[in-house]
């Protein structure tokens, strides 16, 4: 017979073994030069003998336990923390982490510390300041970054987010300064962002518009409309921009805890309201007739429709909510915050809230993770600017760029590759 | 007793097209009824409109003695009506209790019961031999595998008709057998079974009862006990068709296709093609067999110049070719047969006569300098539209709206109107009906006997055990074995297609029987 095998070849892991070992070798590298920067810039810096100061106590009312402030000897704190980044950089290099992105996530918290450690040298900083603060950051990108994983785990890619969020913090502050309720300001807030909702819904569904460009024309209407009304009514009348703002409940029990406390358990009702939320998706997302459907729909229409899941309605239905959760996102800016509206308050927290919707895989929990570290480098950019130029020789425009740098940083993949739904922005058709 | 499901007088009109015209079909209580035809025929227009996605213009639908309405899908699985269809209605992020309770979610309170599935699941396995792990998810399974959930999911919803559109389209020989196994055990148990295919043998080996439909019209019913492939086939085309292909035994010259240790990643840069050598002589044609998604389209997209070669070299004519642009490459007188013809093939909003000279236009007499010369583009088009029977209503129409088989022919006729040294066809009759599949075997034969040398790359083991003088088994991206055709049975080679080694596939299959040609339908 003129049979011939072919011959024996090399391993088919053998080439992506040796991928996988030039990767491994980036990272330990790149842990090194992370470890070089703090010892260049930060301990080159600071002066022996210095001390960098964190409070760990509110500086408000009542305290059960009062925590001692953590006092860390500047120079040698930051010689220790370039050596344990050295030390993970070396292990890198030589035998390589299993789940190298946690310890790159490990790093970047260090650096971080050793970041704070240097720029309050000889200063002190009020930590569960920051942290408060980035709590309070962190809610109106969570709400969006909800908005987002409602619609997208469907199917429907909402980039109107920013507009809804825009429309819902002006509903809330006219609707609250009128009836005097903040709580009829927040009903306004999630009405007018779940109308904007029905009209993407309605664009992107029935009439199956492309999805982005649907939701810009919201985004343009939104801040036109709201910009329009502002100027022509609510500069020329304060008493329709001035609905007040919701008192911060401390919840019994829960913020007498250390540390966590304060920062989770002593805020808005709002942020109450999104901790319910982002359980609540989870929950339902996951366990839930409602959410088997809903991610069917997003993944694989078509097998949905072919089981008798009403695909048009499970769309609609997450749409329409997800605009009234960006509308209780809105609210946040004017009755949870700052209590009046002015032109494009949301700054761009929308489009955030969707780079932490990706960063966070789509899921609840991910999500708010996500929109906790967007929240923090907004935190730390506020309170590095009070600490002066002399202490944070860094221009305080390039402070305010960070919280953007962070997510440019994060959507150019520094998270690997993370897959949208399958049928993320694609309009469903019945032939 | 009446018949579990009768559909009668069932007519759809879509534009320009009469799909269906007053077809009546019975289906007996634990029968397997094949519905037979070519592509566009019409069959799958009515099992959709059986199964509620189409709703007819005129006719009814009875069952059991009911007229009854079918308005959606769900009217459909409410009356025990189940469809497993062509490409699997499966969320691959999802696990196999949750694609199967879809739609049909058992709950505690707002709770899914994943347990609860998961045990009906495994009862359901255990009754049919239908194995899977309820708890895995569907990205993770073989194709094979998805086909039993997609049966599962019927039989979940209790369905005792089940419609099933080319079943076998993506498995291979050894999969397609086990499913006829579970067909025919489920008929067993009472299921009346409706088999969609354009698969002659497969209609032979399996159902009880055969219709067959031409052009949207019911053109035969008859028992399969006393039906013959050359009857159905002629009754499906509807003329006299040569189901063998015709050829001299080879005689290979030199070689003229060769490469070595090729090493191509795919999309995902996985190792797609792994140190695959291979030859490929003037005058014969060489099959690569393989399941689909083995390597084949990286291999032929590497061979082509479009996608790059990580490692190896690729010679044709004897000079060397790796990595050189598609351009080269064609000049050095190779021709390519996409995979996928409308993706890779065509540009479909172009006109017939630009698609037939997309890779000649630069040249005289198509160009003059800069500018083309459009009266030699359409005169040439005229002339090949007869030669190679395309069916349009000009040279001017845009190539989308002819039907698959013209494309194919479009492409086929733009490949083999030059003098070519190597024509490398992949996946060439895919989804074509046996008309179109017999012309394009035709002219493959004829290029191999004009002296070319011919790769021809299917998932097809019929057409390559049909048509190849010699075959190399692809698996996982490496020839596992390269063999003269005459030495192996279709049996051995689709165990080769499944994994096995050359030796365990001699001692496993039976050997082949006779110098007979498969038939290739």
């Amino acid at each position: 017979m003129a049979v011939t095998t072919a011959p024996a070849t090399t391993s088919l892991g053998a080439y992506a073994a040796r991928r996988e070992r030039r990767k491994t070798i980036a990272y330990g590298i790149f842990f090194l030069l992370v470890a070089l920067a703090i010892a260049l810039l930060f301990v080159r810096n600071s002066a022996p003998g210095m001390e960098s100061t964190f409070k760990l106590n509110p500086t408000t009312k009542e305290k059960v336990i009062t925590l001692n402030d953590l006092i860390l000897p500047t120079q040698a704190a930051l010689i220790v923390l370039a050596g344990i980044i050295s030390v993970i950089g070396l292990y890198q290099l030589v035998k390589g982490f299993k789940r190298v992105v946690i310890v790159l996530g490990v790093v970047a918290l260090l650096f971080v510390f050793a970041f704070l450690i240097w720029a309050v040298r000889g200063k002190s900083i009020n930590l569960l300041g920051i942290l408060t603060f980035t709590v309070a950051a962190a809610t109106p990108i969570a709400f969006g970054a909800m908005s987002g994983v409602m619609c997208e785990r469907s199917g429907v890619v909402n980039i109107a987010i920013e507009g809804m969020m825009l429309t819902g913090a002006m509903v809330a502050v006219v609707f609250a300064s009128i009836s005097g309720s903040l709580w009829l300001g927040l009903v306004g807030a999630v009405i007018s962002a779940g109308l904007l909702g029905v009209f993407l819904a309605i664009l992107a569904i029935h009439f199956r518009v492309d999805q982005i460009i649907a939701g810009t024309a919201i985004n343009i209407f939104a801040l036109g409309i709201t910009s329009f009304i502002s100027q022509r009514f609510l500069q020329p009348t304060p008493a329709l921009n001035s609905g007040g703002v919701f008192a911060k409940i401390a919840i019994p029990g829960l913020s007498q805890i250390p540390i966590i406390g304060p920062v989770f358990f002593n805020q808005s009702i709002i942020i109450y309201i999104l901790f319910a939320t982002v359980i609540a998706i989870h929950f339902m997302l996951f366990y839930t007739r409602w959410g088997l459907r809903t991610r069917a729909v997003g993944e694989h229409p078509r097998a949905a429709d072919t089981l008798g899941v009403n695909v048009f309605k499970i769309r609609y239905l997450n749409v329409i909510i997800g605009g009234m959760i960006a509308g209780v996102g809105g609210a946040y800016f004017t009755i949870g915050s700052v209590g009046r509206f002015d032109e494009a308050i949301t700054a761009g927290k929308g489009f955030i809230g969707l780079a932490a919707m990706i960063f966070g895989r789509w899921t609840p929990l991910g999500a708010y993770g996500a929109s906790l570290i967007f929240g923090f480098s907004d935190a730390l950019q506020a309170r590095l600017q009070v600490l002066g130029k002399t202490q944070v020789p860094i221009p305080s425009e390039w402070l305010l760029i960070l919280p953007y740098l962070v997510t440019m940083i994060v959507l150019a993949g520094v998270v690997g590759k993370t897959v949208a739904p399958a049928a993320d922005g694609k309009p469903y058709t019945k032939d | 007793m009446a018949p579990v499901l009768e559909l009668r007088n069932i007519t759809k009109q879509f534009p320009g097209v009469l799909a269906n015209d007053h077809i009546n079909l019975t289906l007996e209580q634990g029968e397997i009824h094949a519905l037979l035809g070519e592509n566009g025929a019409g069959k799958s227009t009515l099992m959709n409109i059986l199964y509620g996605l189409y709703s007819p213009d005129e006719g009814e639908i009875l069952i059991r003695g009911q007229v009854t309405k079918i308005t959606g899908p769900t009217d459909a699985i409410r009356q025990g009506i189940g469809m497993v269809h062509q490409h699997f209605m499966l969320v691959p992020v999802l696990t196999v209790a949750e694609n199967v309770m879809l739609g049909e979610e058992s709950t505690r309170g707002l709770v899914l019961d994943r347990k609860k599935v998961a045990s009906k699941i495994r009862d359901l396995s255990q009754r049919h031999g239908l194995e899977v792990d309820p708890g895995i998810k569907i990205e993770n399974l073989s194709v094979g595998v998805r086909q039993r959930v997609e049966i599962i999911k019927v039989l979940y919803r209790s369905a005792n008709i089940l419609i099933l559109d080319e079943p076998t389209a993506v498995l291979t020989p050894q999969e397609a057998d086990d499913l006829f196994g579970i067909l025919r055990s489920l008929r067993d148990q009472g299921v009346s079974i409706i088999f969609i295919s354009h698969k002659l043998r497969e209609v032979l080996d399996l159902a009880d009862r055969v219709t067959v439909i031409r052009r949207g019209r019911v053109v035969g019913e008859m028992q399969t006990a006393g039906a013959s492939q050359a009857m159905l086939a002629e009754m499906m085309v509807g003329r006299e068709v040569a189901l063998t292909v015709d050829k001299e035994t080879a005689s290979a010259g030199e070689t003229v296709l060769s490469f070595e240790n090729l090493k191509v990643l795919d999309n995902r840069l996985h190792v797609a093609v792994d140190s695959a050598s291979l030859e490929v002589r003037a005058g014969e044609i060489l099959g690569v067999a393989g399941v689909q998604g083995n390597g084949q389209t990286e291999l032929v997209e590497a061979l082509t110049g479009l996608r790059p070669v990580q490692d190896g070299k690729v010679f044709i004519a004897g000079q060397e070719v790796t990595n050189a642009s598609p351009r080269k490459i064609t000049e050095c007188g190779v021709s390519h047969i996409p995979e996928d013809r409308q993706e890779d093939g065509l540009v479909l909003s172009f006109p017939v006569y630009d698609n037939l000279i997309i890779n000649t236009y630069y040249r005289p007499p198509f160009a003059k300098g800069m500018v083309v010369n459009e009266q030699a583009i359409v005169g040439q088009a005229d002339g090949l539209i007869e030669k190679f029977d395309i069916r349009t209503p000009s040279a001017a129409v845009p190539v989308s709206n002819l039907s698959g088989g013209n494309q194919q022919k479009v492409i086929v006729a733009r490949e083999l109107n030059r003098p070519i040294k190597l024509l490398i066809a992949n996946q060439p009759t895919r989804g074509l009906d046996v008309g179109s599949i017999e012309f394009i075997h035709q002219q493959l034969v004829h290029k191999r006997d004009d002296g070319a040398a011919v790769l021809l790359v299917s998932a097809e083991l019929d057409e390559i055990m049909g048509l190849a003088d010699r075959i190399a088994v692809i698996f996982k991206g490496k020839f596992t074995a390269v063999v003269d055709a005459d030495d192996v049975s279709k049996e051995q080679v689709g165990l080769m297609m499944a994994g096995n080694s050359l030796e365990e596939a001699l001692a496993n299959a039976p050997k082949r029987t006779s110098k007979e040609r498969a038939i290739v339908t």
